[in-house]
């Protein structure tokens, strides 16, 4: 199998203080991988690495085994899409013009948008459930459709790679099942690589193929979830005991915090 | 898809443009028809070599329009248009509402200059440019690299920096400024008079000097419309989608801080252009660069043509200081707009 994102000996520093300590890890080609540990234990601080947001200090990360250092700012984002936490926009743009822009890597200077990249982005809002939207204001959308819009516009940029940084933590219940679905049918459909980070331990369980388990900027387990969730990791990492519940065998337990 | 209704819209505003120039020529102490002021412009340009009578007008009628009115009206228009283009970059880079051309100490720089210029008396100047104008130039520029600099970290640019920084450089100036004024007395009313901003000795030789940068940086910061649709997003968002942020940043930085300077150099410190006129034509059609960008040079244009108009018309024998027209009439205006989109759209 390919190796898509290949880290090795990945150290990052926030003013002298070590974040990540020697991460190394091999993503495969169309693997739904979820990022899981404890505030405070680098989630975030590796997703927005591998999106070369922050520089590491020591190690390097390849995508398609070319380090991203070398890759130009536009191509990095035709091999890889970033979908931040939803976020105020305090500027009026149209749903459409939103998505839009995930062709900007495509696009010179004074080219302007073609009929194709229109049907791109026709597709990727057709896909996400917001083609309805597309004429309203980003602004007057609800969260859920917010983060539609914004998984719309990252499909635009027709990546491999799809980052998702905490993508339900400001969603109710069903936003956070319609997100997660919508991830997961577009990495069977597409083969897009999903790596995202995760709060919520059961929704890992359900719908990722491996689990990184963070724990004070190490990697504790990387393996499928049934054996990066067991009692004695969760305890280790978050400080808690659970009671897991495996539901007809299907080696996606679910996690049960017992009370303090 | 909406390419269409954005054209029509910059064609109508270019309407509104040319019908603004032509009728402010008309007024002034010596009212001149319009259908003549049409007929002497018409006749001056001729490139399309049209028979025009003009041996009706009076040689004095043809002088005020061509020598007097004209370019003091394109001159209004021009930095009107520089103002707001700036004005917009500067909301956008720095995600800030309150930014406007100025924000960079660029005003107060000009006026350090200028107060020099005017102290040290010297009439003489380079290319028809006045000393007071080549002394304001110098000033702003050297402010703005200034602020720019103490507002860097490394490589990068912190945009809350930079606006603390542009406001503790314009106040040390400032009091510089107060400082000159104390110990030359004589000088105090030109001093005043420059700060407040005038068109009243516009000439043919500023227009031709500051309109050729104008136009360039002005095309310029519009072919970075897609990357400053991006910016106001999230910088790290715009990141990911491929944008340049630090390299965009610092040279939209760059070329609206000359624009800003070759207008104040040229009109003294006229507020409220810069701030209010983005923020008018991001209501009006939304924050989309591409067409915001084009429509604030032109809006920005007419905005400033007609308070200038109104500045020297509105009272008999007695010029008002644009930049006071700029704020009493824009500024309600303005607030009229704001309460009324309030609740659909944020500013």
């Amino acid at each position: 199998m390919d190796s898509i994102v290949n880290i090795k000996n990945l150290s990052f520093k926030y003013d002298k203080i070590d974040i990540l300590k020697r991460i190394t890890l091999e993503v495969v080609t169309g693997n739904f991988i979820s990022i899981l540990g404890p505030n405070g234990s680098g989630k975030t601080t590796l997703l927005k690495n591998i999106s070369s947001t922050l520089k590491p200090n020591n190690g390097s990360i390849l995508i398609e085994m070319q380090d991203i250092r070398k890759i130009k700012h536009k191509e990095l984002a035709k091999k890889l899409a970033v979908v931040h936490q939803s976020t105020e926009v305090h500027f009026d743009f149209s749903v459409y013009n939103v998505v839009m822009m995930g062709r900007f890597p495509y696009l010179k200077r004074f080219q302007s948008e073609s009929k194709k990249d229109e049907e791109i982005v026709k597709e990727a809002m057709l896909n996400t459930s917001t083609w309805h939207l597309k004429d309203k204001s980003i602004n007057e959308i609800s969260g859920g459709e917010k983060q539609r819009v914004v998984i719309a516009r990252a499909l635009t940029q027709q990546p491999k790679v799809l980052l998702l940084d905490e993508p339900i933590s400001h969603l109710d219940i069903k936003y956070q099942i319609e997100i997660l679905d919508l991830c997961k049918r577009l990495n069977k459909e597409q083969n897009i690589t999903v790596i995202t980070t995760l709060h919520d331990i059961n929704m890992a369980s359900r719908y990722s193929d491996y689990i990184v388990l963070l724990k004070e900027g190490n990697i504790k387990e990387v393996d499928v979830p049934h054996k990066t969730l067991t009692e004695e990791n969760i305890e280790e990492v978050y400080g808690i005991k659970v009671e897991l519940i495996n539901r007809n065998n299907d080696k996606r337990p679910i996690i049960l915090p017992r009370s303090v | 898809m909406f390419k269409k209704l954005y054209k029509t819209k910059i064609i109508i505003l270019l309407l509104i443009f040319i019908f603004s120039v032509l009728f402010s020529i008309t007024l002034g102490d010596v009212r001149i028809p319009f259908l003549d002021t049409a007929r002497i412009i018409i006749n001056e340009i001729n490139i399309f070599n049209f028979e025009i009578n003009i041996d009706h007008i009076k040689k004095s009628h043809i002088f005020i329009v061509t020598n007097i009115r004209l370019p003091r009206i394109l001159l209004a228009s021009l930095v009107g248009a520089i103002l707001s283009v700036v004005g917009t970059s500067y909301q956008s880079i720095f995600k800030n509402p309150m930014a406007d051309p100025y924000v960079m100490g660029v005003s107060s720089g000009a006026a350090f200059g200028a107060t020099i210029g005017i102290i040290l008396g010297i009439s003489k100047g380079i290319l028809g440019f006045g000393l007071t104008s080549i002394m304001a130039f110098a000033g702003a520029l050297l402010t703005t690299i200034l602020v720019y600099n103490l507002a860097r970290i490394g490589n990068k640019i912190s945009t809350t920096s930079i606006l603390l920084a542009g406001i503790v450089v314009s106040s040390i100036l400032s009091a510089g400024i107060s400082l000159m004024m104390i110990f030359n007395h004589d000088d105090l009313a030109s001093i005043v008079s420059w700060t407040m901003g005038s068109f009243n000795g516009a000439s043919w030789t500023q227009i031709a000097v500051i309109f050729i940068p104008a136009l360039i940086g002005t095309l310029f910061l519009s072919s970075f419309s897609r990357e400053l649709n991006a910016i106001v997003l999230g910088e790290e968002q715009a990141q990911n989608l491929g944008v340049n942020v630090e390299f965009t940043k610092k040279i939209i930085l760059i070329t609206a801080s000359f624009l800003a300077a070759s207008a104040v150099s040229v009109s003294g410190i006229i507020g409220f252009v810069g701030l209010i006129v983005p923020h008018l034509f991001r209501l009006i059609f939304g924050a989309d660069h591409r067409i915001l960008l084009p429509v604030s040079v032109i809006g920005g244009a007419v905005f400033l043509l007609i308070c200038d108009t109104l500045a020297r018309t509105v009272l008999q024998g007695i010029e008002i200081p644009v930049g006071i027209i700029t704020s009493v009439f824009g500024g309600p205006f303005f607030l009229y707009l704001l309460k009324r989109n309030k609740s659909k759209r944020l500013v």
